[in-house]
């Protein structure tokens, strides 16, 4: 009788996770089905109707953004923002959290107490002062000045990151290193990189995904020749129902990207997203 | 002795190059460390510690920042209406979305647990995290689009609604001046005159397209024809108008069409005493009324306009609506980090509890959360710090004209900053809001760490 029980109760959670998998996944799928209907078909009918008349669906729409200059040029500014401001945060962070973890300066512990602070500096506070300091610096309006940006706002998540998995390491490791005479910038490189190697693709997968996904920053600090994606998608937003056979496909295309990586590296994407929350 | 001496000295002199070297060394491990950090502190101190000073001076400081206003911007903050509303909507916000993401995260990660497919389900759930908000916010400005033959949330309102309502099948009809049939206050039509039992009657309608007609319609001329037997009153809805021309008004020609599922009520002294529905031919009957005199009426459900559904993204359901957004993407995330706490729970305390007989909810009850508590908390504090800052979701989903409506702190600030507002004075101050209200997060944060080093 227990088990009858137990059994009908799990046919109903089971019942119930499907229908909310479903729910979540048709967004996407009403996403991915409207970028395959012309903007007539939109305006006409759901996306659903291509149940009954599939004859709808055809990648004209994702021909024609690759003509678009614009979305063309936007994706590779994308891919110009991102890639720097990852291999920028990895490295600096890394070198700062090794000299946090191991080596010996003034201010070390007060400095640190700093870094992790700003851990939740949001970055609005920042748009301000920084457009003007770039500004003066004819930085404003640039692929470099938006990755800089992004670069100053990941570092303490970076750092504070890098800085505790480095500390975790053994001592003796490091000391016998250094009795064998190793320069520091030697032990950094063959041991400290290779070791941290988890960490630091937690770190670059979230680092990535969060430049990638960025629209706040890109708004500001980049011109209509330097925007990513979501800056030039953002922009037709305004007449939505007539530009929906671009921004449907230009949405995918933007998310296909990190999801593409999210199912590449699951592990270290929902440990980095797990641990850079505290952003 | 001069010899020792000698010794002692040149001793002396080796211990002191040694501490001269050591001292060296010293200092060139701290140039060292310097050198590894430095690039990380200049870029933290130029981009984010002096902007905050900045910004904090500068909240200080009229719109075009050459007078001193004192705490002028953080009282026009509660003045300005626009301002009141982000403060509004952003403690909306802050209640609500954190609490359903945390309740939601909690039920999905325990029932998650009984089923087999639980990394499918979790890489589901996980998955929006990794979608841009401007990418969701174009997902969710289809889903909510107000049409419910474009947006799928208000096609499967609609649906449902029609479900148990039921559809009107002739919103367009209505009937002709002067041809017996008056109109109601709530859209239905009644007769004139009255009626007894033993009698039929005629009601013509206009207005609905031949196209429109239900499939099995069918003419009404034969039923018009009947004659009502005793203690019958009978009669027929049709549409009044011929194809193609010709035909009289009023009167049931040979090829007009009856009008089907038509509700009709015989009514007395203002009460319906009986209801019935038209035929294919659009006739009724209603048999056994008592003797006396009735009016026919066609209720005004018949007329009503189809069930539009749900305005989502008008102005007062547009922050709920996006706040359902959010929860697309964030619920996988507390799911996540719940079901990692809830793996490291002590069997034992549960298995004991199973013994003792209690049921699933007792021990969701008394034992999960309790024992949850600390993630929970984690959790939900991650969850108030993201939402505060929540902008990309609302700028993108709230169309133009609701935007004020759907405004947040992080939203307001940009638009004051540099969207219109140019008020940058203002816009600090609402950065500095900002910055104020996660000042607990990084008390917290600190305390945490330090707690961590001891």
């Amino acid at each position: 009788m227990n088990a009858v029980r137990r059994g009908l109760g799990n046919g109903l959670v089971q019942a119930f996770l499907v229908v909310v998998g479903l729910v979540w996944m048709t967004p996407l799928a009403g996403l991915f089905l409207s970028s395959l209907r012309s903007a007539e078909d939109t305006a006409n009918g759901g996306w659903w109707t291509v149940f009954t008349s599939p004859g709808q669906l055809s990648f004209d729409n994702y021909s024609a953004l690759l003509e678009n200059a614009g979305i063309s040029q936007a994706f590779w500014n994308t891919v110009l923002i991102s890639v720097p401001a990852t291999l920028l945060v990895v490295v600096i962070a890394a070198l700062a959290g090794y000299a946090f973890a191991w080596l010996d300066f003034p201010g070390r512990e007060a400095i640190f107490l700093v870094v992790v602070a700003l851990l939740v500096v949001p970055v609005q506070i920042g748009l301000l002062p920084v457009a003007k300091l770039f500004g003066q610096l004819g930085l404003f309006g640039t692929i470099p000045g938006v990755v800089l940006f992004h670069v100053a706002y990941g570092l303490p998540f970076a750092v504070f990151l890098l800085r505790n998995y480095f500390a975790e390491m053994p001592k003796e490791m490091l000391e016998a290193a250094r009795m064998d005479g190793g320069s520091e910038w030697r032990i950094f490189t063959r041991l400290v990189l290779p070791v941290g190697r988890p960490a630091i693709a937690s770190l670059a997968i979230f680092q990535f995904l969060w430049v990638w996904n960025d629209m706040l920053v890109a708004l500001l600090f980049a011109d209509s020749a330097s925007q990513p994606l979501t800056v030039e998608l953002q922009s037709q937003i305004r007449q939505f129902g007539s530009n929906i056979d671009v921004l449907a496909p230009g949405a995918f295309v933007s998310l296909v990207v990190p999801v593409v990586v999210f199912f590449a590296f699951q592990r270290h994407f929902v440990q980095g997203v797990m641990a850079g929350s505290v952003k | 002795m001069t010899a020792t001496l000698v010794k002692e000295a040149s001793r002396g002199a080796a211990v002191g190059a040694g501490r001269e070297r050591a001292r060296r060394s010293r200092r060139r491990a701290r140039i060292i460390a310097l050198l590894f950090v430095f690039p990380a502190l200049l870029l933290l101190g130029a981009l984010v510690v002096y902007p905050v000073l900045f910004s904090v001076g500068r909240s200080f400081f009229d719109a075009s920042g050459t007078r001193f206003v004192g705490g002028e911007n953080y009282a026009e903050m509660f003045r300005d209406p626009a301002t009141l509303k982000a403060i509004r909507n952003t403690t909306i916000w802050v209640v609500v979305a954190p609490a359903l993401l945390t309740g939601l995260g909690l039920i999905l990660a325990v029932l998650v647990e009984k089923v087999r497919w639980a990394t499918a389900f979790k890489l589901l759930l996980f998955m929006p995290m990794a979608v841009s908000f401007l990418a969701a916010g174009i997902i969710f400005r289809l889903a909510y689009d107000e049409d419910p033959d474009k947006g799928v949330l208000n096609a499967a309102v609609v649906s449902v609604h029609d479900a148990f309502q039921g559809t009107s099948t002739y919103p367009t009809a209505r009937a002709r001046d002067g041809q017996g049939l008056a109109k109601g206050t709530d859209g239905s039509y009644r007769t004139n005159g009255t009626v007894s039992p033993g009698e039929s009657v005629t009601l013509g309608l206009v207005g609905v397209l031949p196209a429109d007609l239900p499939g099995d319609a069918r003419p009404a001329y034969t039923a018009a024809e009947g004659k009502a037997g005793p203690g019958e009153l009978r009669g027929v809805v049709y549409l009044d108008f011929t194809p193609g021309g010709g035909g009289e008004q009023g009167k049931v020609d040979r090829r007009e069409s009856g009008l089907p599922e038509m509700t009709v009520e015989a009514v007395q002294a203002g009460k319906a005493v009986a209801s019935t529905t038209t035929a294919a031919d659009g006739s009724f009957r209603f048999e056994g009324l008592d003797d006396g005199s009735y009016t026919v009426k066609l209720p005004g459900s018949n007329f009503a306009a189809p069930y539009e559904g749900v305005s989502w993204l008008g102005p007062t359901l547009v922050t709920p609506a996006i706040i359902g957004a959010y929860l697309w993407i964030w619920t996988g995330f507390a799911m996540v980090l719940i079901g990692a706490g809830l793996s490291a729970l002590p069997r034992d305390a549960l298995e004991a509890a199973r013994m003792d007989g209690a049921n699933e909810w007792q021990i969701f009850r008394r034992i999960t959360v309790p024992l949850l508590a600390p993630v929970l908390t984690v959790v939900f504090i991650t969850l108030v710090i993201n939402v505060m800052k929540v902008f990309d979701l609302v700028y993108i989903i709230a169309p133009g004209p609701v935007q004020e409506d759907a405004t947040v702190l992080a939203t307001q600030m940009w638009l004051v900053s540099f969207g219109g507002g140019n008020n940058q004075g203002l816009g600090s101050a609402l950065g500095v809001l900002l910055l104020l209200l996660v000042i607990p997060a990084m008390v917290f944060n600190v305390r945490r760490f330090r707690g961590s080093q001891r």
